[in-house]
């Protein structure tokens, strides 16, 4: 199969990899790259598990084609943490019990990061219709919107 | 949450230390900063995607499968069918000696529903691994399919599962697991109203937000390593060593953290099939579901149809349950017959009943192989029962929740599956319900105890 | 046309464990050789937090901090065989053979924490912190990290247990169905209120009151976790979820999460939910296994609240829009 070039940045650090034409960016950041952090809950655009943010946006990674990302700033939820300290969204998800089988949780972080990025202070409406596209099958999501209303409060209190 | 302490408390002792306690759960900061490792987080040098071919009809004769063209297509390493397979025809719960084997694991002359695997594909792509299976050519006779319950307990019904030999499981106890408890035609007798009532659902999907799957690494030394999800390290390995013909020390059954399972996870459908291709092409395998083989392939919840017959007094008391269950449990056994039976067991829920007769029925349909979920042979017997109850309730007049209190079991009272009641707690259950949602009940309800003698 | 409010109730009991089947799970203790103690078992966490209360259990047990304990599991060629993770059974069976496998490792460590006293090991007793004492003498104590050292490396003993829990196979009887199908049950009572809109059909969950009885709440967060997670599913399959739309036939079939439906974010009810323990008889610390039992109630609770609302009973799970428009319209015409 042909190979294309590509070069963008994941969390951070420079990468260049000539991938598969059509590969998806979820497949080069899991198989090439090694984070697996963006799960595969459905390779189809339909779960949110893959989220991760391209240039600030939120993006479904299973539907994004890795070779459209040239030149993009990527960023995952294993690229949070930052010198071992924990986002506050990752914090907050802890202390609200928002996780049990876990393997939603990375997505749902990026689209509740890409949430409060554009609105440091959300509604709880807000934050339901910005969690919308992410499927949990464990939490009953109560937790989860909890945890997001949590993180921006103590964003909020940190910035004061 | 809150945790009332006041009930019960005779019967505890608050002195325990690391119990009790909220703590934080050891693998969250591994979850929230996606380090976590599930299998398929795991990527081998040459691995091979499996694309299973599946039957496209509910019932089906075999005439003759074609690989020829799939077998040529640019990066297909093999293509395995039945004649690859050892032991090909198998049932899970021959473990607890619960047979008889009835499910091929590819299928060889017959398809029994739309979805079987027939042949698996092995590329060195998920996309020529697709391109190829789609060049695999299989030449099926049709055949008339039954697919619901009613349908397949008529005489004369397309016969399902030939390994069987007839639409339903057959019990020790014969075609149906019984219950017999007191005298129900004497209770019906006694009773001032009589209510029969049919309930149905239909399958549900266990829907985890990581599907069925595995990845196995042949580790050289002619042992196999399969990172996998399922829910039952042992059933699996215990199952694939059958199937494979291989013993058990040449497998080696990897987990981790799973995400989600709610029963989805017990079958055993991906492991042995990959394993056998790791062994064939002596190189990494993955297996795993899409997203749509994980709603209509993988096992649902099954399709149930229940029939309640009740004798209930003017005061209140149920005198006599009849019951009917059928599980659909599609075209093969997998855990269904446990299940069907697990329901017998439930009825007549937590009421004690003088007359009880159950008769729970395993039945065999051309659909997708239903088996456990969370809540399995009980979740729909209490959608039945409970709405039965209110039924009941409003029949004589009652308040819905009195009525429960009435017929309510406690410590001492004989079940119909002859066991003595223990540790009964459905009345305190009830009266904190009564006080939280302002349901009033009278005051000889909220005096009631579980407690035996009370 | 209007929106109609119905209130519905139900109550439930629910099996711990599969005993019609034969019922075992194994579990290794040991320690470290700095006193901190590693559990083993092929036991599968499927995001419940079995790991998490298999550490809290064996601490307890051997009178630990739960930081202290390492949870290795889910692998045949290391952990001891476990009939695997379903039927409610892994707090329960698991739970009990840690205990077990933990108590046999707590003796030997207070044996060897006898040598180094002087005293005898029935004498003994943990703080909890780390430290082995006298009873009644807290001063005469040693530390479990010493405890462990001098049991590898002077006294070659070593402080490790075997746990084992089984429910033998119950044989229903032919005739009359006598069995035991359980060992002890959880039990569980829900009202909800709802909103029917009689022109579309549409229910809206306007409140579930949660009553759950669970033995004992090892880890009242994760039990939480459960208990909420479970009633939300559980109210998904009354109202929305099938994989086959109108079963028997076998057509609209959901193949992905945009056609089978479940409640979102947005649609959640407000969930109340009050846990009582009433610790059973053969439970590890009491438990009964939670993870089941609380996704009952909530379907038959709805339904018959539904019928409070409009008057007519769907008997037919899921509860959709369409089957009780279907109802109301013969209602109407009858
Ligand atoms: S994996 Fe991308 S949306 Fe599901
Ligand atoms: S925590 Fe399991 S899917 Fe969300």
């Amino acid at each position: 199969m042909a190979k294309v070039p590509v070069q963008f940045t994941l969390n951070g650090e420079e990468k260049a990899e000539f991938v598969d034409s059509g590969a998806t960016l979820l497949k080069v950041v899991r198989d090439k790259l090694g984070d697996t952090s963006p799960k595969s809950g459905c390779n189809q655009g339909t779960c949110g598990a893959c989220s991760v943010l391209v240039d600030g946006e939120l993006r479904l990674s299973c539907l994004t084609l890795a070779e459209t990302c040239e030149g993009a700033h990527i960023v995952t939820t294993g690229g949070l943490a930052k010198d071992g300290v924990l986002h506050p969204l990752q914090r907050a998800f802890m202390d609200e019990f928002a996780a049990q089988c876990g393997f939603c949780t990375p997505g749902m972080i990026m689209a509740a990061k890409a949430l409060l990025d554009r609105t440091p202070d959300p509604s709880r409406d807000e934050v339901v219709e910005a969690l919308s596209g992410n499927i949990c099958r464990c939490t009953g999501y109560e937790p989860i919107i909890r945890a997001v209303l949590t993180a921006a409060r103590a964003n909020s209190q940190n910035a004061a | 949450m809150k945790l009332a302490k006041s009930y019960f408390a005779d019967q505890r002792k608050d002195d325990l230390k690391e119990l009790g306690q909220g703590l934080q759960r050891s693998d969250v900061p591994g979850h929230v900063t996606g380090k976590t490792s599930y299998f398929a987080d795991r990527h081998f040098p040459g691995m091979l995607y499996l694309k299973m071919v599946r039957s496209p009809h509910d019932h089906a004769r075999i005439r003759k499968i074609d690989t020829s063209e799939a077998e040529k297509h640019p990066g297909v390493a093999r293509v395995i069918t039945h004649k690859d397979v050892p032991h090909n025809v198998y049932t899970i719960l021959i473990l607890i000696q619960v047979g008889p084997e009835d499910e091929q694991v590819l299928a060889e002359d017959k398809v029994r529903w739309k979805g079987e695997a027939v042949v698996a594909v092995l590329a060195d792509s998920q996309r020529a691994a697709e391109e190829a299976a789609a060049k695999v050519k299989i030449d099926y006779e049709v055949l008339p399919a039954v697919l619901d319950i009613e349908e397949a307990l008529k005489p004369g019904a397309p016969l399902v599962n030939e390994y069987h030999g007839q639409n339903y499981y057959m019990y020790d106890s014969g075609a149906s697991r019984k219950v017999r408890f007191g005298d129900v035609e004497k209770g019906f007798a006694e009773a001032d109203h009589i209510l029969e009532q049919t309930y149905f659902s239909s399958p549900i999907e266990q829907a985890p937000t990581e599907t069925t799957g595995c990845i196995v690494t042949p580790d050289g030394n002619d042992r196999f390593t399969c990172y996998t999800n399922t829910q039952a390290m042992f059933f699996t390995l215990d199952n694939t060593s059958i199937i494979l013909q291989m013993p058990g020390h040449k497998l080696h059954m990897v987990g981790g953290t799973v995400g989600g399972g709610f029963g989805g996870k017990v079958d055993v459908t991906v492991e042995p099939i990959a394993i056998l291709a790791a062994k064939l092409t002596g190189r990494p395998v993955s297996f795993i579901y899409s997203r749509h083989e994980e709603m209509q392939i993988s096992s649902p919840r099954a399709a149930e149809k229940i029939v309640l017959k009740d004798g209930v007094m003017n005061d209140g008391r149920i005198v006599a349950r009849q019951v009917w269950g059928y599980t659909d449990a599609g075209a093969y056994s997998r855990h269904s017959p446990y299940g069907a039976q697990k329901g017998a067991a439930h009825y007549p829920g937590p009421y004690t009943i003088p007359n009880v007769w159950v008769d729970t029925w395993c039945v065999y349909t051309n659909r997708t192989p239903s088996s456990a979920m969370r809540g399995f042979g009980v979740t729909i017997a209490d959608f039945a029962l409970e709405v039965q109850m209110d039924k009941l309730a409003r029949l004589i007049g009652m308040d819905p929740l009195e009525f429960r209190f009435i017929n309510a079991y406690r410590d001492g009272d004989m079940k119909a599956h002859r066991q003595e009641t223990t540790g009964a707690a459905l009345i305190e259950c009830m009266q904190e319900a009564s006080r939280l949602a302002d349901w009033p009940v009278a005051e000889k309800y909220l005096q009631m105890s579980s407690y035996k003698g009370s | 046309m209007a929106i109609r409010r119905g209130r519905g109730v139900a109550a439930i009991n629910y099996p711990t464990g599969m005993n019609l089947g034969g019922d075992p799970s194994q579990a290794l203790v040991h320690s470290t050789p700095t006193g901190n103690f590693m559990v083993t078992l092929s036991s599968v966490d499927l995001g419940q937090g079995l790991k998490q209360v298999m550490a809290q259990i064996c601490a307890e047990t051997i009178g630990v901090k739960t930081e202290q304990v390492i949870i290795d599991t889910a692998d045949t060629d290391t952990g001891p065989h476990c009939m695997g993770t379903f039927a409610s059974r892994g707090t329960h069976r698991i739970g009990n053979a840690v205990i077990q496998a933990a108590q046999e490792a707590r003796q030997v460590m207070l044996e060897v924490a006898a040598e180094a006293l002087e005293v005898n090991a029935s004498d003994l007793d943990t703080d909890g912190e780390g430290n082995i004492h006298v009873k009644g003498a807290p001063q005469k104590s040693i530390s479990i990290f010493d405890t462990a050292l001098m049991a590898h490396f002077k006294l070659g003993r070593s402080i490790s247990g075997r746990g084992m829990f089984l429910v033998p196979r119950s044989y229903p009887e032919v005739e009359t169905g006598a069995m035991k199908p359980s060992t002890c049950y959880a039990h569980a009572c829900t009202v909800a209120d709802v909103d029917v809109d009689d022109e579309t059909g549409e229910v809206t969950v306007v409140s579930v009151k949660n009553v759950f009885e669970i033995g004992r709440a090892l880890n009242p967060k994760m039990v939480e976790q459960q208990l909420v997670g479970g009633s939300w599913m559980v109210i998904s399959h009354a109202l929305y979820e099938t994989t086959e739309p109108y079963y028997p036939a076998r057509d609209h079939g959901g193949s992905d999460f945009n056609e089978y439906l479940m409640p979102g974010p947005g649609d959640l009810a407000e969930t109340e939910i009050v846990v009582l323990e009433r610790p059973a008889a053969d439970g590890p610390y009491g438990a009964k296994g939670p993870g089941e039992m609380c996704a009952n109630p909530q379907i038959p609770a709805l339904a018959n609240a539904i019928f409070d609302a409009v008057g007519v009973r769907i008997d037919m799970m899921p509860i959709t829009p369409e089957r009780i428009l279907r109802a109301l319209k013969e209602q109407r015409s009858a």
